[in-house]
């Protein structure tokens, strides 16, 4: 087992080596260099010359590479236009936010989809299924920021349930040691500001979830079709056990494979929706962070951002490969 | 498949020859495809949205009773107030901040999403494709090189892959396009390669090569054309993807261009302040994207079924 995540992790080098060079190449190729794109656009030439010669850009290409890359194994990814702050510091304090926000739509996405999906398929052709699947559809279809304006009218505006935007009330006044507003109101004992920071995590985790939610549907109801007419189960049934028996350990432990996958890739999107659910909430995480970055170009957040996700990719896949393991005994054997 | 049958009698006719199938047998994978496209409830459902809105976007120039950037309504707008929908008998669907006029906005944006949608899709598909091709087709190191290169660009989500390149390319709408055609390219690729993997070993292959024919006509003329099909449907896919992203793209502020422009993901970013007092300005476009991207899946997934060899018989 930790030959094949060793292996793996090996096989993740080559493709972020392959990523710096392509971001690097990026910032190079940029219109005006990578002066304007530590300045901004409307830097003067005076700062620009100073710039190239502060940080060297008028030196060798190949040479900056190994001083670009020197840093970014150091963790350096730059200081952000916007801020002036380190990148990484930036990322720091942003993203327990995002987290818990994923968290949230996350348990929402599986804990509604998988039995959702499972009822579909046992109940196939009757309400229960044509439902699930217009909903799955309707949850593909619709852009995940226009779901978020939709339910901050709903449960914000219309009939105001639910705080529109932010991620805490300013008004209360929390202790702050995680930096998980949740976790921290446990911790510290506050429990109106727990209360109060999930709250303010139901709208967005709710409009970030959806799509996950639809997909989850569909692979499960489709996984649970095809394992329930199995050999295996009708032989189950033949040996006469219980029906509670097969339907766990027979069914849903087996179409559980393709459903774990499906759950990993969407983790991993989960930040380009965050990017959009956060902009509409004003929810002051990693992807609010990225639309400001965007908008005012800020190429070393965007540079940074990007690393940042592709090595949370990788690590989320390598995740679901390893829980392959522990849910198909077949895997392991190989 | 069981639909040809041996001609009956005895007679020497060849099944291309004998008009009684050739007419209304079906026999070739896409006619059969089509003829079980147009049963599907489904197919016809997505065929109809999706014709509707690609008739309004052609006819944007006659059916929109202003221009997509114009202000008619500049004057009735006030801070306090926007006309919404019905209030004014010009303006059958109310205004937007700016004065301009919602129904027309919202036909422009028709063109203007289908277009972005259509061309970057097709970006995606041709630069996939070509890509796929070399991979399939020459294998070794070509087949590496372009299968890591395709990783790289898969281990960054879809959507911050066309805002990054997005935001290299400056903002506009071709921008836009190149974007979201870069970002689908990698899909492409690998699909057609692990097609035309999978067919490889085809008797049909070996047939091809017993006869003597070159490489490049095997991989041209037989490998090629067997191989598209889930190309095809994942492009009709993509389809309701682009429209999405694009509409993203724009929401972020990467759609280029006055703040009036006509585009649906631009309507929305400014419909957030007037969210409380004017919603219509964010369910409307919201609406006409999720419709239009409807219109593609269901589209998209009859096609999948339709060529799917496990429900062809049917």
């Amino acid at each position: 087992m930790l030959r094949v995540i060793g292996k793996r992790l090996a096989l993740l080098v080559p493709t972020l080596f392959g990523l710096s060079v392509l971001l690097f190449l990026w910032v190079r190729g940029l219109p005006g260099g990578p002066a304007t794109a530590l300045l901004g656009e409307r830097a003067t030439p005076e700062a620009v010359a100073r710039v190239n010669e502060l940080y060297g850009f008028d030196e060798p290409i190949l040479l900056q590479y190994f001083t670009y890359m020197g840093k970014l194994l150091q963790g350096d990814f730059g200081t952000s236009i916007i801020t002036g702050r380190p990148v990484l510091e930036e990322f720091a304090t942003r993203f327990p936010a995002t987290l818990e926000l994923s968290v949230v739509a996350l348990i929402f996405a599986i804990g509604v989809g998988i039995p959702l999906g499972y009822m579909a398929a046992r109940h196939y052709g009757k309400l229960v299924d044509h439902g699930s699947v217009v909903l799955s559809l309707i949850g593909i279809t619709v852009p995940v920021f226009f779901l978020a304006f939709i339910f901050k009218y709903l449960f914000a505006i219309q009939w105001p349930i639910l705080p529109p935007d932010g991620r805490q009330n300013p008004r209360i006044n929390a202790t702050h040691v995680t930096d998980f507003y949740v976790l921290d109101g446990i911790l510290t004992g506050e429990y109106d500001a727990a209360w109060d920071a999930f709250q303010h995590l139901i709208l967005p985790g709710l409009a970030l979830g959806t799509i996950p939610l639809a997909i989850i549907v569909r692979i499960t109801r489709a996984s649970v079709l095809e394992v329930q007419n199995a050999d295996y189960v009708r032989t189950a049934r033949a040996k006469g056990l219980m029906e509670r028996t097969i339907r766990s350990r027979f069914i849903l432990r087996n179409a559980m494979l393709p459903v774990v996958t499906t759950i990993g890739l969407q983790t991993g999107l989960l930040i380009s929706g965050a990017v959009l659910t956060e902009t509409v909430f004003a929810f002051p995480g990693i992807g609010s962070f990225l639309r400001d970055a965007i908008f005012e170009l800020d190429y070393p957040v965007l540079q940074g951002f990007v690393i940042f996700i592709a090595i949370l990719y990788a690590l989320i896949n390598l995740l679901v490969d390893v829980s392959y393991s522990v849910i198909d005994p077949r895997v392991r054997v190989q | 498949m069981s639909t040809v049958l041996p001609p009956a009698a005895g007679g020497p006719t060849s099944p291309t020859t004998d008009p009684s199938l050739a007419e209304g047998g079906g026999t070739g994978l896409w006619k059969d495809a089509f003829r079980r496209l147009r049963r599907n409830p489904q197919a016809i459902a997505g065929a109809i949205i999706i014709g509707l809105f690609l008739l309004v976007a052609a006819l944007a120039p006659i059916l929109a009773p202003y221009g997509g950037e114009a202000l008619p309504g500049r004057t009735e707008i006030t801070p306090t107030n926007i006309p919404g929908p019905g209030e004014l008998a010009e303006y059958p669907l109310g205004l937007d901040r700016f004065g301009g006029d919602v129904l027309s906005k919202l036909i422009w944006g028709a063109q203007a999403s289908l277009l972005i949608g259509v061309i970057s899709t097709a970006i995606g598909l041709a630069g996939g494709m070509l890509l796929g091709l070399l991979a399939g087709g020459l294998g070794g190191w070509v087949d590496s090189v372009i299968m890591r290169f395709v990783d790289i660009l898969l281990s960054v989500p879809n959507l911050l892959l066309a805002v990054s390149i997005a935001a290299i390319l400056g903002q506009g709408p071709y921008a836009v396009m190149i974007a979201i055609g870069a970002s689908q390219l990698p899909i492409f690729a690998r699909l057609l390669r692990s097609s035309m993997l999978s067919q490889r070993g085809s008797d049909y292959i070996l047939a091809a090569q017993t006869l003597g024919l070159s490489k490049r006509t095997i991989t041209m003329s037989h490998l090629l054309p067997n191989s598209v099909g889930p190309v095809i449907v994942q492009a009709t896919l993509s389809l309701a993807t682009a429209v999405i992203d694009a509409a993203a793209l724009s929401f972020l502020g990467l759609g280029g261009g006055v703040p009036q422009t006509a585009e649906w993901g631009r309507m929305l970013t400014y419909a957030q302040r007037e969210l409380a007092s004017d919603p219509y300005l964010a369910f409307l476009p919201g609406a006409c994207i999720a419709i239009t991207a409807l219109g593609f899946t269901l589209l998209g997934e009859s096609l999948r079924e339709a060529l799917d060899p496990k429900t062809r018989q049917k």
